[in-house]
């Protein structure tokens, strides 16, 4: 699903060009005072397990990540693979659920994020690091106004008084694109649309101008003319505040639209990582095909066919031995099934890595096969605009 | 809202005319009892018995009484004398009022006290040795019968018959008014074997209704924030949780007001619940009538106001 679908307004408009735009330039706020090597968020060997009544589930099982400031890594993957858990953990709130979390998350000068104590990493929580849901409805308190709820967060972490915090709550929700702020700061949030109630949750999370903002699937539960102006506005608020950015979601095309860097996630595993543009470009590993691969464009021929990934992804509770993907995968082989591929970098690019067995030169023939099924592949597929159309089938030619 | 308010209330009064109606049939026309006769005592002549009748307006058509009956009720709360000790009955319940009110306010001060807190604790720690205690002992209270737990109570602390003399016994009553240190002294016991059951109900609600609360979004959104658990839980949990536990707290209370007729009589307290149960030993029909009456009343005011105060606890229900 493409998020632009049917909806084109003006701010989104703007947005994507000067997303392109911000592509051409390294960084858009850089900060002088570190070095461009050290990362705002590194997430090490990742891994975190729910104890249930069926057994333990490895939500999360050892995945390794690097954000610098002010850029936008996209975790894509299906439900079930365990992005939004992996999302969870840096604020630590699946701590709560009884879950036991491992591996090492270093954040902004804090050290590792996991060994902090509860109120130590309270004061990380909606202050630096702050967070937006999927279902805005459900995330916002529905017996609060919205405004109650903004100067809650800011009065989490700031001493000030309420009326202040309640002037900066309506220049929060005008910052956010709600008309009429001084209005709608004494609304609840069931009275206000669902586009209006997600704008309200990113002012909640701004409230404290957080370095990094996580973001998981902020557009899914919203209508699609919605989801445009989310995006658009989560990228404009991006871009004036020098925020990080980590958007979690099922959706390609959301992240084609945002991310920096895409990881994509399958059965705990980031099985590939690699710049925006050239994992739409030249993607790696079977599953990134996949996905690709089902994704529909408005400017394909109106009866081509998407192609979904056949069966479905694996339970948490008894993940395949060897390649986790094997078992989708129509290019595995009995070798497939013992081996487990590690995540290493492809041939010639330190910046994409993938988890695939199969050599280099096969998957490079493999996916040009699937490419070549379409026409004007290799034109449209440039860094300036990492275009899904890249990778749409054509349909049974 | 006004609206709202206004059409609940008429719904209410309408409500309360079916129910006296269904009393004056249950009294009046189903007795196989002739009621001067009831009235007249053990050896009444006919010709007494015919002037009670006539009295009574026993002799006028069913619907004529009728009309009489619901006119006597609505416009001057008439609702007749006691065939036993000829007392206006209104004049009964008013006396009654008090230790009724007495008895249902403390008692839910203390279950709510004991209850929510426990049921709080209980969801935050589920499925520890705690929650596991208190939700054994809760089950343990809900199945006691409330006399018998009354007559345990009293076998073991009353002041005359106990085993260690703490607390005064049954039929110590006596009114805020008149002694206010033997009003309480002597309600300490009543009120904690009323509460006892409703206290373990309550605890399990508040449990279950908080544990759902804890898994939803919102809560998840609060820690985000780096709101203390402390902040998250009660201001967030506690706050959602509790609305629907306040809608049969309100409806319990009704209920109560109505009449303990078990407590009341266990520990002789001179209540709308004692009044009933004498009255149900003496087949005083017009008492019962009364008390039946005044336990309807109860019942649907605490449903109207708790329909509206919902619109209060939860903004997403509006009236229209």
């Amino acid at each position: 699903m493409s998020p632009l679908d049917g909806a084109d307004t003006s701010e989104a408009t703007a947005a994507a060009t000067s997303k392109a735009g911000a592509d051409a330039v390294p960084s858009p706020i850089p900060d002088p005072a570190r070095p461009a090597q050290e990362p705002l968020l590194r997430v090490e060997d990742l891994r975190v397990a729910y104890p249930t009544e069926d057994g333990l589930v490895q939500a999360v099982d050892g995945i390794s990540y690097e954000l610098p400031r002010g850029r936008t890594l996209g975790i894509v993957g299906e439900s079930g693979s365990g992005k939004t858990v992996a999302a969870l953990s840096v604020l630590g709130l699946t701590r709560a659920e009884g879950a036991t979390v491992g591996g090492r998350i270093t954040f902004a000068g804090h050290g590792d994020l996991l060994a902090l104590g509860e109120s130590e990493l309270r004061a990380i929580r909606g202050n630096e690091i702050a967070m937006v849901f999927q279902d805005p409805l459900s995330a916002l308190h529905p017996m609060y106004r919205v405004g109650a709820q903004i100067v809650e967060a800011i009065r989490a972490h700031r001493d000030i008084a309420k009326t202040a915090a309640r002037a900066r709550a309506i220049e929060l929700l005008d910052l956010v694109g709600i008309q009429e702020p001084s209005a709608r700061v004494d609304s609840y949030p069931h009275e206000l649309s669902g586009g209006q109630r997600q704008r309200a949750m990113i002012a909640m999370a701004l409230a404290n101008d957080p370095k990094l903002l996580i973001a998981d699937e902020p557009t899914t539960a919203l209508d699609v003319t919605v989801q445009a102006q989310i995006l658009a506005l989560l990228s404009r608020l991006q871009r004036e505040r020098g925020m990080a950015l980590v958007l979690v979601t099922h959706d390609l095309g959301v992240v084609a639209e945002m991310a920096d860097e895409i990881a994509v996630m399958y059965a705990g595993r980031i099985v590939e990582r690699a710049p925006a543009e050239r994992l739409f470009a030249l993607p790696e590993h079977p599953y990134t095909w996949g996905l690709l691969r089902s994704i529909p464009t408005l400017d394909g021929p109106r009866e081509e066919l998407l192609t979904p990934i056949p069966g479905s992804p694996p339970s948490p509770l008894a993940s395949p031995p060897g390649c986790r993907f094997h078992p989708r995968c129509p290019y595995s082989e009995p070798e497939h099934a013992r081996t487990d591929p590690a995540l290493e970098p492809v041939p010639g690019r330190p910046d994409h890595e993938v988890a695939c067995l199969l050599d280099a030169d096969t998957r490079r023939r493999l996916w040009a096969g699937l490419r070549d099924g379409h026409s004007g592949v290799a034109e449209s597929s440039s860094a300036a605009e990492p275009s899904i159309r890249a990778a749409t089938p054509e349909g049974p030619a | 809202m006004t609206r709202y308010v206004i059409r609940r209330v008429l719904w209410g009064v309408l409500l309360l005319i079916l129910v006296s109606a269904l009393t004056f049939v249950l009294f009046r026309v189903l007795p196989t009892a002739d009621p001067a006769r009831l009235r007249g005592g053990r050896s009444a002549s006919p010709k007494v018995i015919a002037e009670i009748r006539a009295n009574l307006g026993l002799n006028k058509p069913l619907l004529t009484q009728f009309w009489l009956y619901m006119k006597g009720l609505f416009l001057h709360f008439d609702l007749g004398y006691s065939y036993y000790s000829n007392a206006s009955v209104k004049g009964l319940i008013f006396d009654r009022l008090p230790a009724t009110l007495s008895l249902t306010v403390g008692s839910a001060i203390i279950w709510m006290a004991i209850g929510l807190p426990i049921g709080i604790v209980s969801a935050l720690r589920r499925r520890s040795r705690t929650d596991r205690t208190t939700m054994g002992a809760a089950l343990l209270f809900i199945s006691a019968p409330e006399y018998w737990l009354g007559l345990i109570v009293l076998y073991l602390f009353a002041a005359d018959i106990g085993q260690v003399k703490v607390f005064p016994g049954a039929g110590s009553y006596a009114g805020l008014t008149a002694d206010p240190q033997q009003w309480f002294t002597s309600l300490i016991l009543p009120w904690l074997v009323l509460a006892a059951g409703f206290a373990a109900v309550y605890a399990r609600l508040m449990r279950g209704s908080l544990i759902e609360t804890m898994g939803e979004d919102y809560i998840r959104t609060a820690r985000a924030k780096g709101l203390p658990e402390r902040r998250v839980v009660l201001h967030h949990g506690v706050r959602a949780a509790i609305t629907p536990i306040l809608t049969i707290f309100a409806l319990d209370v009704g209920v109560l007001l109505g009449g303990a007729v078990l407590i009341e009589t266990v520990f002789d307290i001179p209540g709308i619940g004692r009044l009933n149960y004498d009255a149900i030993t003496h087949a005083d029909f017009p008492i019962i009538q009364g008390t039946v009456l005044l336990a309807a009343l109860f019942i649907i005011v605490a449903n109207i106001l708790v329909d509206i105060a919902y619109a209060y606890l939860d903004p997403r229900v509006r009236y229209s």
